[in-house]
């Protein structure tokens, strides 16, 4: 009995650190949706798009190279360089940035006030567009992250786990990373937010666009810096889901699992994004543990939702969101 | 100068209420069924049938579903995927239940019980409202998706996990199965899509079709004025999702023959078939014909263009094809957000008072 407990316990410890991971893809969504009102679908494929990136740039690919090489005949596939790490991740962050102004400057400019299932929409748009370009731009098949991230099950805290209770425990050394870079990523978030200027004026417009354009606040420099901070947050997230599971399409799939982790923290809370990825990556990996030999397996694929939706029916606003106030 | 009315000659509301108010209009609807009916059968062959006219019905009885649902009501669905499963998983127990059943009954009888689903992941909509909603639908489409990968018995325990459609005949044709003939496959198909573009345009001008609208504009305000919102929310989601699943139905039975459910009914085909009724047009029964087109037939044109014509090499085509259909996604909802149906209805009035504007 105490093995079949300690051992759920370590299935709740792991489903603690899928739930961090998630978490970050989540708060990319936060922090969009709170500065202009935008469900952004795109934030997934930007995860991978990011990722694809980074590695792209580290190692020296040529971009557009199968494009390229079928137009003019050419065989060119490599700048034969290898960039350090840490400007390989300056040089994505940059290319994220861009990415943020060229949305606004091509796509959100012209939405100003439609309906936010349009705006919604242009998102699928985008990414679809940037799905394709990724992988016209960087090449399909499946690439390995190359940072000097730890990786494998960690020693010590197998060994001592194992003096204390007479049982090891596995936890992955890049799931604890991406915990930590998680905590410092909200933590400077939301200094960010408190402390600057930038920040002020976010959230100005996250509380009313109208009121923060009266007093100055220019709304389409807003709306860069804000797509260009979930453009970083999603290369933070890029680099750890790459390094646990290879940088792929199915990459951008995690964005569908970040939905019920905003769902249950509420689309506008920030701690709301990480404690809900908390809840849903103990929660499925808990339910899959003991309903495995009930109803067979691969219920992670839908518990979430369920649990999200079930959660709603009595907290309509999730966790931490603002109370939905309706008028006539 | 056909295309115009004297002026307003309406005495009562069944006037008011016309479908086609305009002659023109209504003898150019007879005309192009006509040639639907009787012209398209005797010049169709395999490849417009397979690659063009059925996939462009079915998705349209898709689309009229989630328009109801999305463009009357104002629900966003996220699960069509998943309901569609749930009309092809339907159809085909119904079919190796019942060998003697007609193939007609049984779509609808899977359409009916799609509608049965429907309403039950319909149920958390009185709580939950816009995004919210389309995401709590997402729990629809995965976990039907799974029920019916993980339960042999929704397959029949076949060893590759695939449902095949068994041979079923109409009227001595056969409709399904390896020896269909191409016209029956559309003419079955064009059959169910005008019953039920029939079925949803006379629904959504009558008082049912008015409460769902009352419930999209202002849910309270609605509430206020006597609609009861239970009623018609389970009433918008009870009848999309009878279309829905049709047309999984005959997505599974007639188009493709066999599949395996979350290849063909993944969440991949709840965003197309969202995107049909966005680019076609919220709210108007021509815009899921015309969403439904654009959708399947922008691909095919673009294969044929640049695979075809210009013979590039196809994953750097498949990847083109990705960037152009974003990118006409953004560039319609800038210029257009209304959707096609609304660009027809501005030609419309552009054409009545052709040619003296003034």
């Amino acid at each position: 009995m105490i093995e079949q407990l300690l051992y759920a316990i370590e299935v709740s410890l792991n489903g603690l650190m899928t739930g961090i991971l998630y978490s970050l893809v989540a708060l990319g969504f936060v922090l969009i949706f709170k500065a202009s009102g935008v469900f952004n679908y795109a934030q997934g494929i930007m995860v991978l798009f990011a990722a694809l990136t980074l590695v792209g740039l580290q190692s020296g690919q040529v971009p557009f190279a199968h494009l390229i090489n079928a137009i003019f005949g050419t065989h060119i596939y490599n700048f034969g360089w290898n960039l350090p790490a840490v400007a390989a991740i300056a040089l994505s962050a940059v290319v994220m940035v861009v990415l943020a102004m060229a949305v606004e400057k091509f796509i959100l400019k012209f939405l100003i006030n439609q309906e936010p299932v349009i705006l919604f929409m242009a998102t699928i748009g985008l990414a679809y567009f940037l799905e394709g370009f990724g992988e016209l731009m960087w090449g399909g098949e499946i690439k390995a992250i190359d940072l000097p991230l730890p990786v494998g099950i960690s020693d010590t805290v197998e060994r001592v786990t194992y003096d204390h209770f007479g049982y090891g425990f596995f936890i992955d050394r890049l799931d604890v990373a991406a915990a930590c870079v998680a905590a410092v990523l909200v933590l400077s978030l939301v200094l960010f937010f408190q402390y600057s200027k930038i920040g002020r004026a976010l959230r100005a417009v996250a509380d009313d666009h109208q009121a923060a354009l009266s007093v100055g606040i220019s709304l389409r420099y807003i709306w860069v810096v804000i797509w260009s901070i979930a453009g970083i947050v999603g290369l933070a997230a890029g680099i750890m889901w790459g390094a646990k599971s290879g940088v792929q399409f199915s990459l951008s799939l995690i964005a569908l699992k970040a939905l019920p982790v905003l769902m249950l923290g509420g689309f506008t809370s920030i701690p709301g994004a990480i404690l809900g990825g908390i809840i849903i990556g103990v929660g499925e990996k808990l339910f899959d543990f003991f309903m495995n030999p009930v109803i067979g397996g691969a219920t992670e694929n839908w518990f979430a939702y369920v649990l999200a939706l079930v959660f709603l029916v009595f907290r309509p606003q999730g966790l931490f969101g603002e109370k939905i106030i309706e008028r006539v | 100068m056909l295309y115009r009315e004297a002026g307003e000659f309406r005495t009562s509301y069944p006037d008011d209420s016309q479908t086609f108010p305009i002659s023109f209009d209504k003898y150019r609807y007879y005309a192009i069924l006509a040639v639907l009916v009787v012209v398209v059968p005797l010049v169709i062959n395999d490849y417009w049938a397979n690659a063009v006219l059925v996939p462009v019905l079915v998705w349209s009885i898709a689309a009229l579903g989630l328009n109801i649902l999305t463009g009357y009501c104002g629900q966003i669905s996220l699960g069509t995927g998943g309901f569609m499963a749930v009309g092809a998983y339907g159809c085909y127990k119904l079919m190796t239940a019942f060998p003697d059943l007609n193939i007609i009954f049984c779509i609808v009888l899977s359409g009916a019980i799609t509608a049965g689903v429907g309403i039950i992941f319909g149920l958390p909509s009185l709580r939950i409202k816009g995004f919210y909603l389309a995401v709590a639908t997402l729990a629809a489409q995965f976990f039907l998706v799974w029920l019916f990968n993980s339960f042999p018995w929704f397959y029949n325990y076949s060893a590759s996990g695939q449902i095949t459609v068994p041979e079923r005949t109409v009227l001595g044709f056969p409709v399904t199965g390896p020896y269909t003939e191409p016209w029956a496959k559309y003419l079955i198909c064009l059959a169910f899509a005008f019953a039920l573009a029939w079925l949803a345009r006379n629904l959504t001008r009558g008082s049912v079709g008015r409460s769902w609208m009352a419930i999209r504009d202002m849910d309270i305000a609605a509430e206020i004025i006597g609609v009861n919102p239970l009623k018609a929310k389970l009433q918008a989601f009870a009848v999309s999702s009878f279309f829905v699943g049709i047309a999984g139905a005959l997505f599974f039975s007639v188009y493709l023959g066999a599949v395996e459910a979350s290849e063909a009914f993944g969440i991949n085909q709840s965003f197309l078939v969202l995107f049909m009724v966005i680019i076609g047009g919220l709210g108007s029964i021509f815009g899921s014909f015309a969403g439904a087109a654009f959708i399947v037939l922008l691909p095919v044109l673009l294969k044929n263009l640049l695979v075809g014509k210009l013979s590039w090499p196809t994953d750097i085509a498949t990847n083109s094809e990705f960037i152009i259909v974003g990118a006409l996604i953004i560039f319609f909802l800038i210029v257009e957000p209304h959707g096609l149906a609304h660009l027809a209805r501005l030609f419309k009035e552009k054409l009545r008072l052709w040619p003296f504007p003034h």
